[in-house]
């Protein structure tokens, strides 16, 4: 673990005092994610793509109180719809109008509640299966082990994409089923992390010490083992959402996502495509919504990486 | 080298078979009955049903394909509640069995909804993916590599700078809505100027009717396809030629007194480019899986296209058919691009290159 001192801090004499405040908290109450955040800090892309997913999160989270009565109801058609539908952005419509009349803008933010719920959520089930599955591979070895990680190497085998779709078909479209899906196959990937991070725990002298004190097994994954391989638990899973969010556009976008009338990033753009030469703001817009929120989890994630100090294989 | 292949090769058989198990488990617990979907709104005869049962081997048949009737203990066949013999279904673990039998010989079945022969209907689709994937390849090669030595080279400066931000941009957006914006850009704004040469948004390939020649058509889903993957391959490439310029060995060889130039040409891009290499070649394996997104933008008939067509129809055999196909196309360019590493890396120990990480 590098310490903040050798991290940049005395580049100029004006951070001298903080060198020096820093030198004396060493060791005094810093812990790692003190550490990390005075780190994280400095990193002005993560701050700004923090900033911008707190923004979503709060439109989003509020939409219900003010949308409907600023821009209107996502998913009322307009009474008049020849002289309501397709309009370009204006003030009224920032983002124009769709083919029925509907306001692009709120479609779009109650778009962002689909997104943010599909990441959180299935990358919460992922994280959860593939911590079980990591534990038991790493911790307990042998037959274990290969067992998991065959099982691991058949769902990576899988065309991901279309593996997604075909559980999809299985157990139907709509907003859960596609968290479950997304969830259920994402889980190979972060036991693997989580293997190996407890393979390079796992020896270490401390756990020899809790487990000849009797600790249990549970006990110590729990409380010596996974506390010391949550940093790279938190930087997989922050750029996980990112991914989530993809696949869920393009399932959307497929017509395998979110039933409509409700709104979804993927959706949107597809109901834009039919109007691409005439209307492209309806393609554009949404997009960029899934591209500055994906892009802000990667920079975040990319920030918590380097702030946490996680060695992560590829780029 | 042989042991290490013959290993791996080994290794497919449980991931073949657990693929193409959960596969078969998933067609079946889908709601529907297939031999419904066949039908669709038609109302069909008990004997048609009954022979459509036996070929696509739901219920048991004797050797020449006729179905098999439930008989009681006195020799009698059993009747079922509308008056018709009593057929047999087949359990699911031996069509399971009858599934991998046909898959040695080279039958994968028939389509439930076309009545054609899924192997001809994969020989007819697979090509376009093929191809696409070929061009796209090369792009990824030639730019990501490109982008990344020169970011790397002249690191910080304006290149560099905006190499970084344009692959950032290309890993955070959805690939399809990227090809959507060169149809606009390049298909209706600039309409003029390609003389709508790049306007393809219902045509997908090249027919004889096609106005322009067959190669303009793979232009813009080829960079679709590869644009993703070709800022992660000259994110790599720069990393690791940074990685690379701070090993002893090239301090070695400016202490030699070469050049800039010749220590990166002889010594520096060698080692950097294994890594990159090695993903290029698994991401040709991912290509090779069917582009679904790419190819539904561009009406592209290839096999990903084809694959979700038909499980949104529930068209089982063929989404198996070329699963399998797909599953075993991406192992084997798995398997080369494995053994091509350890052969380019003799740091790799050879029997422990499995699942570190």
């Amino acid at each position: 673990m590098k310490y903040p001192v050798t991290a940049g801090a005395a580049r100029s004499g004006e951070d001298a005092a903080a060198v020096s405040k820093a030198t004396s908290d060493i060791g005094a109450s810093r812990t790692l994610w003190g550490d990390a955040w005075m780190r994280l800090k400095k990193n002005k892309l993560a701050i700004a793509a923090a900033i911008w997913i707190v923004f979503i999160i709060l439109v989003a989270v509020t939409a219900d109180l003010w949308v409907p009565a600023v821009l209107g109801d996502p998913n009322a058609t307009a009474a008049d719809m020849a002289a309501a539908s397709r309009l370009p952005p204006s003030l009224e419509h920032p983002f124009g109008t769709d083919n029925l009349g509907r306001d692009v803008l709120s479609r779009v933010i109650y778009g962002a509640r689909i997104s943010l719920i599909v990441g959180v959520v299935a990358t919460g089930i992922s994280t959860a299966i593939g911590l079980v599955m990591g534990a038991l591979a790493a911790y307990y070895g042998g037959v274990w082990d290969t067992l998991i990680m065959r099982l691991a190497d058949i769902f990576l085998a899988f065309p991901y994409t279309l593996f997604v779709i075909a559980m999809i078909a299985v157990i139907g479209n709509g907003i859960q089923n596609v968290f479950i899906a997304i969830g259920i196959l994402g889980w190979p990937q972060i036991a693997r992390v989580f293997r190996s991070a407890i393979l390079s725990v796992k020896e270490n002298d401390y756990v020899d010490a809790a487990r000849s004190m009797g600790a249990s097994d549970v006990r110590i994954i729990a409380r010596h083992i996974f506390p010391n391989s949550v940093a790279s638990i938190v930087v997989y899973a922050t750029m996980n959402i990112g991914g989530a969010i993809l696949t869920e556009s393009a399932l959307s976008f497929l017509g395998m996502g979110v039933v409509p009338p409700d709104p979804s990033w993927g959706t949107l753009i597809q109901t834009g495509q039919q109007y691409l030469q005439t209307e492209p703001w309806l393609m554009i817009l949404p997009g960029l919504a899934v591209l500055t929120t994906v892009l802000a989890f990667t920079l975040l994630g990319d920030g918590l990486r380097d702030a946490l100090d996680v060695k992560m294989k590829d780029a | 080298m042989a042991k290490y292949i013959i290993k791996r090769v080994l290794q497919f058989i449980p991931v073949f078979l657990g693929v193409t198990l959960i596969l078969f488990v998933l067609q079946n617990v889908v709601p529907g009955d297939p031999i419904k979907l066949i039908a669709g709104e038609r109302q069909l005869d008990h004997q048609t049903e009954v022979t459509l049962r036996a070929r696509h081997g739901f219920i048991e048949t004797d050797a020449e394909g006729n179905p098999v009737y439930e008989v009681d203990e006195s020799g009698e066949v059993v009747l079922d509640e509308e008056g018709y013999p009593q057929t047999i279904e087949t359990p699911l673990w031996k069509r399971y069995v009858t599934y991998l039998t046909n898959l040695l010989q080279g039958d994968l079945g028939t389509s439930y909804q076309r009545g054609t022969e899924v192997t001809s209907i994969i020989f007819q689709k697979y090509p376009y993916t093929i191809q696409l994937a070929l061009v796209a390849i090369v792009i990824e090669a030639i730019v990501g590599i490109g982008a990344g030595i020169v970011s790397a080279i002249k690191r910080y400066s304006f290149w560099d700078i905006l190499v970084t931000l344009v692959t950032s941009l290309m890993v955070a957006m959805p690939a399809f809505w990227f090809g959507m914006l060169l149809q606009l850009f390049f298909g209706i704004f600039l309409k003029d100027v390609t003389g709508g040469a790049l306007s393809l948004p219902i045509s997908g390939v090249a027919g004889p009717v096609s106005t322009y020649p067959a190669w303009m058509y793979y232009i813009m889903p080829a960079i679709t396809l590869a644009a993703v993957s070709t800022a992660y391959s000259a994110r790599i490439m720069r990393s690791q030629l940074l990685d690379v310029m701070n090993q002893d060995y090239i301090r070695t060889a400016r202490a030699k007194g070469l050049s800039r130039g010749a220590i990166i040409r002889k010594h520096a891009l060698k080692n950097a480019l294994i890594p990159v290499v090695t993903y290029i070649g698994m991401d040709f394996g991912a290509m090779l899986a069917g582009a679904i997104l790419t190819e539904t933008v561009f009406s592209w008939p290839g096999i990903g296209r084809e694959t979700y067509l038909a499980i949104s129809q529930r068209d089982w055999p063929i989404v198996m058919g070329s699963v399998t196909v797909i599953v075993v196309v991406v192992m084997v360019i798995n398997l080369i691009v494995d053994v091509s590493y350890a052969f380019l890396d003799p740091r790799i120990r050879l029997g422990s290159s499995k699942n570190e990480g």
